[in-house]
């Protein structure tokens, strides 16, 4: 029997990954997007998961304007990539470094 | 078939207009092309004078939205703030803007959708409107660091904010579900009564710390203040005047209602949490500031020391507290626009200069200038009877009320340690030799500096309505 606990098991796993992806890789930026995305539904999961167990629609509303606002993130994300490579001509994690801090 | 009332949609008035306005202009940038920049801006900032004047005159009170969104004294308060404080961020945009030649209409119109963000996360009682409220501010403030976008340093401070931001939101979100789930509510009232009714268990906690992560990012407190530094660096200086402004208040207004309003009977539990950050914001912000050489990282630095004098005043968790609190994020933004119009004043026929060396002599070459942004590092310092000492005094006394010893004197420690910096500032003005001279300041920037030099020299004689006036705004959250 699948509960509450193994969703939330899941859920808090691809978040931890998504967190490690961002911290973690040094190849390239196009991979934090994707951790990022992870993150966000990691999140969904969780709220889905806690929704279904209480019976409650609001986690599931939540839901949706998760996913509306990580397709908008992802969107300004890739557009600001884009202006930095135009102007770096590199996307990997280590050359994002002109300012140190 | 049965007909549904409206919503009765008034307290959110300011933010509609503003929404609605922003499309209007949109649209006439859109028709007119880049040659209608200048209308567009003038029109944003009479739209956010309008809407300031709204929230001044008459301010709709009220709930709407099923409760997720209020606009109370606490809430209006916070936006005159966050409102007037674009509306003098874009105004010292504009020759700047054109001189970089990066005057595009874009760039009002996304400071005024930042400000209806900023406007409905000091507004919103649930976490949904909350999440909704800190991604249209953050989307738009993401764009406006990569303004100008021929520039390396400008769209690498853009993708260093967007990484750590989304990064951010991300943990936000997982707590807000985490808060979700083990208290069965979004909406702060809910909460509030879940919590005082089965206790703040262990899943909520984990939620709670989750949630104050992603807050501290947005208000720029260690130890999530790793953009700060380079996005002030990198972004156009008009915009880090932005940034350093309206989003920091608004942002601690979200901070002050989510604690205290939602996690209002944790108060044990989000204190140990606010404590700490206040303690790691100060000591990082007095001393990574020391070695600058840059003057935007030295504000930079200067406004991370700053949100941890702020957050010294909620950690008592009381209504004088968060008066203090509010009374002081006023007064910052005051010392901190002023400041930004001088260092906006740093250009020479051949460009921008940020270096703090650049400023030797400033006494000699602009003496007017200089005694204003030495009066202004005074009031940062906290030297009666400046405005800025006031600022400290109500978080710190707050802070003492409650018995917090450690947390006042470790807060007056670092204020003395991070007074080198801005007495070496000081220094560099009056005592080295003069470097050549800038050009001349420009009007706005001139009536900027005007206004909060003579903020921060008569809040003494003037500062009692304002005091009162955040003593209301306090109490209506409590």
């Amino acid at each position: 029997m699948v509960g509450l606990e193994h969703y939330l098991t899941v859920a808090a796993a691809l978040f931890v990954i998504g967190i490690f992806g961002i911290f973690l890789n040094r190849k390239n930026v196009i991979v934090i997007l994707m951790s990022i995305e992870l993150m966000l539904l990691a999140v969904n999961i969780n709220l889905v998961a806690f929704s279904s167990y209480a019976g409650d629609l609001v986690g599931q509303v939540f839901t949706m304007f998760v996913l509306t606002v990580a397709a908008a993130e992802a969107a300004i994300g890739l557009a600001i990539l884009v202006v930095f490579f135009r102007n770096r001509g590199t996307i990997e994690v280590e050359d994002v470094n002109v300012m140190k801090g | 078939m049965t007909s549904v009332p409206l919503p009765v949609l008034m307290p959110a008035l300011p933010e509609i207009l503003l929404a609605v306005g922003a499309m209007v202009l949109l649209m006439i940038g859109a028709f007119l092309g880049e040659k209608s920049t200048s209308t567009i801006t003038g029109l944003a900032i009479a739209l956010l004078v309008f809407v300031l004047g709204l929230l001044v005159v008459a301010p709709p009170y009220g709930t709407t939205f099923g409760g997720s969104f209020v606009l109370d004294s606490f809430a209006r308060f916070i936006k005159i703030l966050s409102v007037g404080g674009s509306a003098i961020a874009i105004a010292m945009s504009i020759g700047f803007a054109r001189a970089e030649k990066f005057d595009r209409f874009e760039l009002p119109i996304l400071m005024v959708l930042a400000t209806v963000g900023m406007g409905i996360i000091v507004s919103a009682r649930d976490m949904i409107a909350l999440y909704m409220g800190v991604e249209l501010m953050s989307l738009a403030l993401y764009v406006i660091a990569a303004f100008n976008r021929d520039n390396l340093r400008s769209t690498e401070a853009g993708l260093k904010y967007f990484v750590l931001g989304a990064l951010s939101s991300g943990m936000l979100l997982y707590g807000a579900s985490l808060i979700y789930g083990f208290t069965g509510h979004v909406g702060f009232a809910g909460i509030a009564a879940s919590i005082k009714a089965n206790g703040a268990g262990v899943g909520f906690v984990f939620g709670l710390v989750f949630v104050l992560a992603g807050l501290s990012f947005k208000i720029s407190a260690v130890p999530f203040h790793m953009w700060t530094p380079d996005v002030y660096e990198g972004a156009p200086t008009p915009i880090t005047a932005f940034f350093a402004a309206a989003p920091k208040v608004a942002a601690m207004g979200m901070f002050l209602r989510i604690v205290v309003d939602g996690f209002g009977p944790a108060t044990a539990q989000w204190q140990q949490v606010v404590v700490f950050i206040a303690i790691a914001s100060m000591t990082l912000g007095a001393f990574a500031g020391i070695g600058q050489k840059n003057i935007k990282r030295l504000m930079a630095y200067s406004s991370i020391a700053n949100m941890g004098f702020a957050l010294v005043g909620l950690a008592a968790g009381t209504a004088k507290g968060v008066e203090g609190v509010i009374l002081f994020m006023t007064i910052y933004l005051a010392m901190t626009l002023g400041a930004f119009a001088v260092i906006l004043s740093l250009r020479r026929k051949e460009g921008m200069v940020e270096d703090m060396s650049e400023l030797a002599g400033l006494s000699r070459t602009h003496p007017a200038v200089a005694w204003s942004l030495a009066i202004l590092l005074f009031s940062l310092i906290g030297i009666p009877p400046l405005a800025g000492f006031y600022g400290k005094f109500a978080v710190f006394g707050a802070a003492v009320e409650q018995k917090l010893w450690t947390l006042a004197i470790l807060g007056i420690i670092t204020s003395a340690i991070g007074a080198y910096y801005y007495l070496r500032l000081i220094k560099i003005m009056f005592f080295d030799q003069p470097v050549a001279a800038f050009e001349p300041m420009p009007m706005e920037q001139k009536v900027v500096l005007t206004g909060s030099v003579a903020f921060v020299l008569l809040f003494v004689v003037f500062g009692n309505p304002l005091i009162e006036a955040s003593a209301r705004a306090a109490k209506s959250l409590f």
